[in-house]
């Protein structure tokens, strides 16, 4: 116990005793990468940390993610805003890793690269007609009405059909399902973008189904989401009550998880609370259990597009410890309607020298240590390269869950530097801040820094305040970075 | 504004790295945090004997995730994660007590003290789903307010484990 305090005095004081300060840069401004630039901060006195991201705007995921009717979760940004504005920390927007520098120059630059860019791509069910219109992914639909520029364009046709399916069950599910049946009276003062609050106000979606391939005691969702979906004003509920009946299997799954255990409770008050149907002119929230789906259907009136989801029914099957995987049983139905959301998960991106698990989808790494290859060999390190939050674990958890990860990438980075694994680049200066922006600067990227979004920021604001809300989003990458350059 | 902060740094690190090791016999908890308490108290002849009546203050003891622990006065009134923050204790709160997450979680140390306090609402239950290291007398510091009776309380803030579990998954029955 003594050494470990002892440990961590020698790590506070390591930057000072070496006479170069420790230059770190990390890739991805979202919980993950301010987490480990806060940590960083405080372990290594003396470091200097550069957190780059390819937007003009920080935060990744609490901007551009989590709902606009979720003010609160948003709050974490002032405590990431207090890091970015530290002397020692500098936040890049406007900085991609692969276009605007490279990897190779990052790891001859800096000391140490972090790796936290997450997930920017999704999972792909990989049935027939997938790629027919009106299928979208909840992951371009989030960032549409969210307001990401690389999701402006999306422009899901709402008005074509009553009824949406979502494939997924988890809380990104939910939350496009809210998104969809919440009057939009209560929308329009949040921080949605405006294209997006347009689009809902003339939807002529009535219907939403919630389809999942097992039950109700596997739904991914949670409480707090599962709560507020139901209490919708004015929102009809639908819960088969045949999908509520338990086995023992599910009976030993939700002894062992709290989490799992409220929700089939919700779920089961929820089945018997309402109405058995709906008014007339009422919204109408369906969850559908034990269904896969099996192909996208095409209309026949209009070539091209989805008109239906043909769903598979399921069993479940044990897998071993404790846990259930659906089967399909070979009896079929079809499911009408004129828009797809997939939520099954998103997925990483792999960039040039980077090394990555296709399967997984992550880099493959030892508590944050960035693995040379895939082959599984656990003792050859990319040195001074280390991974946190979804690239490292994979997409999933909450914000929270990245603050462990950040502690856990740190720790391996710290044992690092006080074993001298990485003594052979931490005997010598590096460029650093100033190498950066020098390269920058010759290939005229339009480095937006923290300062600059404090424009965009602002403006926001501003906007916002015209029209009740929080913020309006600037949702173009013209308009960000006019802004960002404006005095 | 730090009131009278006790500098004792006597080393806790025996009683936390025992709660740590019995991860699967929380039954044991209740009886290892009374057998504790009494190490502690005796100890920690430093710290005020009771609630300041004049001053609307009670004493709380943290115990920080290295078991360092942390004596401070608590205006009647102010919850736990703001009294946290005052005397520069390290206890996140990113949601800043608004019931948006679950990171300002506590460990109420002694069973006693746990049954005082109010049953946490839907709302904080929602947020403990996702806690991670959960017990049986866990609650968010936001939602514990400083109240006389709750003269003499011990908070410990949950070490982040190496063996961390993403989706909030609880690794303990409940």
């Amino acid at each position: 116990m003594a050494i470990f305090r002892a440990r961590r005095v020698l790590w506070r004081s390591f930057s000072t005793v070496s006479s170069h300060p420790l230059r770190v840069c990390i890739v991805g401004s979202g919980p993950a990468g301010f987490y480990t630039a806060e940590k960083i901060l405080k372990t290594h006195q003396g470091s200097q940390v550069d957190i780059i991201d390819r937007l003009p705007t920080p935060y990744g995921l609490v901007r551009s993610g989590v709902a606009p009717d979720h003010p609160e979760t948003k709050n974490v940004i002032n405590q990431f805003s207090r890091v970015a504005q530290n002397g020692r920390c500098s936040f890049f927007g406007n900085v991609a890793l692969g276009s605007s520098i490279s990897l190779v120059e990052l790891r001859e630059l800096y000391h140490v690269v972090v790796l936290a860019y997450g997930a920017e791509s999704d999972r792909v069910v990989g049935i027939p007609g997938e790629d027919l219109k009106g299928v979208h992914s909840a992951r371009e639909f989030v960032w549409w009405y969210n307001g990401h520029p690389d999701g402006r364009n999306l422009d899901p046709d709402l008005k074509n059909t009553d009824t949406a399916v979502i494939l997924g069950q988890g809380n990104v599910a939910l939350d496009v399902a809210r998104i969809l049946l919440r009057p939009t009276s209560e929308l329009a003062i949040t921080d949605i973008a405006s294209h997006a609050l347009t689009a809902l106000e003339q939807s002529s979606i009535r219907k939403v189904y919630l389809v999942g391939r097992r039950g109700p005691v596997q739904a991914a969702c949670t409480a707090k989401e599962l709560r507020e979906v139901l209490g919708i004003k004015d929102l009809y509920i639908h819960i088969k009550e045949t999908d509520l009946k338990i086995t023992p299997a599910d009976e030993e799954e939700m002894k062992n998880s709290r989490i799992h255990r409220r929700i089939y409770e919700l779920l089961s008050k929820a089945a018997t609370a309402g109405p058995s149907r709906p008014s007339s002119g009422q919204r109408e929230l369906h969850f559908v259990f034990f269904r896969q789906p099996d192909r996208f259907l095409e209309s026949y009136d209009k070539k091209g597009y989805v008109s239906g989801v043909h769903l598979e029914k399921t069993g479940l099957k044990g897998i071993g410890s404790g846990k259930q995987i659906a089967i399909g049983t070979g009896q079929f139905e079809n499911l009408s309607c004129g828009i797809v959301l997939k939520s099954i998960g998103y997925k990483s991106v792999p960039v040039d020298d980077l090394p990555f698990d296709n399967q997984k989808g992550v880099v493959p790494n030892v508590k944050g240590r960035v693995l040379s290859d895939n082959s599984g060999d656990p003792t050859s390190f990319e040195n001074g390269l280390y991974v946190c939050g979804w690239l490292k674990r994979g997409p999933t958890g909450i914000i929270a869950t990245n603050l462990y990860c950040a502690e856990e990438t740190v720790a391996s980075l710290s044992e690092d530097l006080e074993l001298g694994v990485l003594a052979s680049t931490t005997r010598l200066p590096k460029l650093g801040r100033d190498g950066l922006l020098q390269i920058l600067d010759n290939r005229n990227v339009r480095v937006v820094p923290f300062s600059a979004w404090e424009r965009i920021d602002k403006e926001e604001k501003r906007l916002g305040s015209l029209r009740n809300k929080p913020r309006e989003k600037l949702t173009s990458w013209e308009e960000l970075l006019k802004v960002a350059g404006s005095e | 504004m730090s009131r009278s902060r006790y500098t004792q740094r006597h080393c806790c690190q025996y009683q936390w790295s025992t709660l740590e090791l019995l991860p699967e016999t929380r039954a044991f908890q209740g009886s290892i945090f009374q057998k504790h308490h009494g190490f502690s108290t005796s100890a920690s002849d430093g710290a005020s004997a009771g609630a300041d009546e004049e001053k609307g203050t009670i004493p709380v003891t943290f115990v920080s995730k290295d078991g360092e622990e942390i004596p401070i006065q608590v205006p009647i009134g102010m919850s736990m994660l703001e009294a946290a923050h005052e005397n520069d204790i390290e206890l996140e709160g990113a949601c800043e007590g608004s019931l948006a997450c679950s990171t300002c979680h506590v460990i109420v140390m002694d069973m006693e003290y746990y049954n005082k306090l109010e049953d946490p609402a839907d709302e904080e239950n929602d947020m403990l789903d996702l806690a991670f290291g959960l017990t049986e007398t866990s609650r968010l510091g936001c939602q514990i307010v400083a109240s006389p009776e709750l003269d003499g309380i011990r908070l410990a803030i949950p070490a982040a484990t190496r063996n961390f579990a993403v989706d909030g998954y609880v690794p303990k029955p409940h």
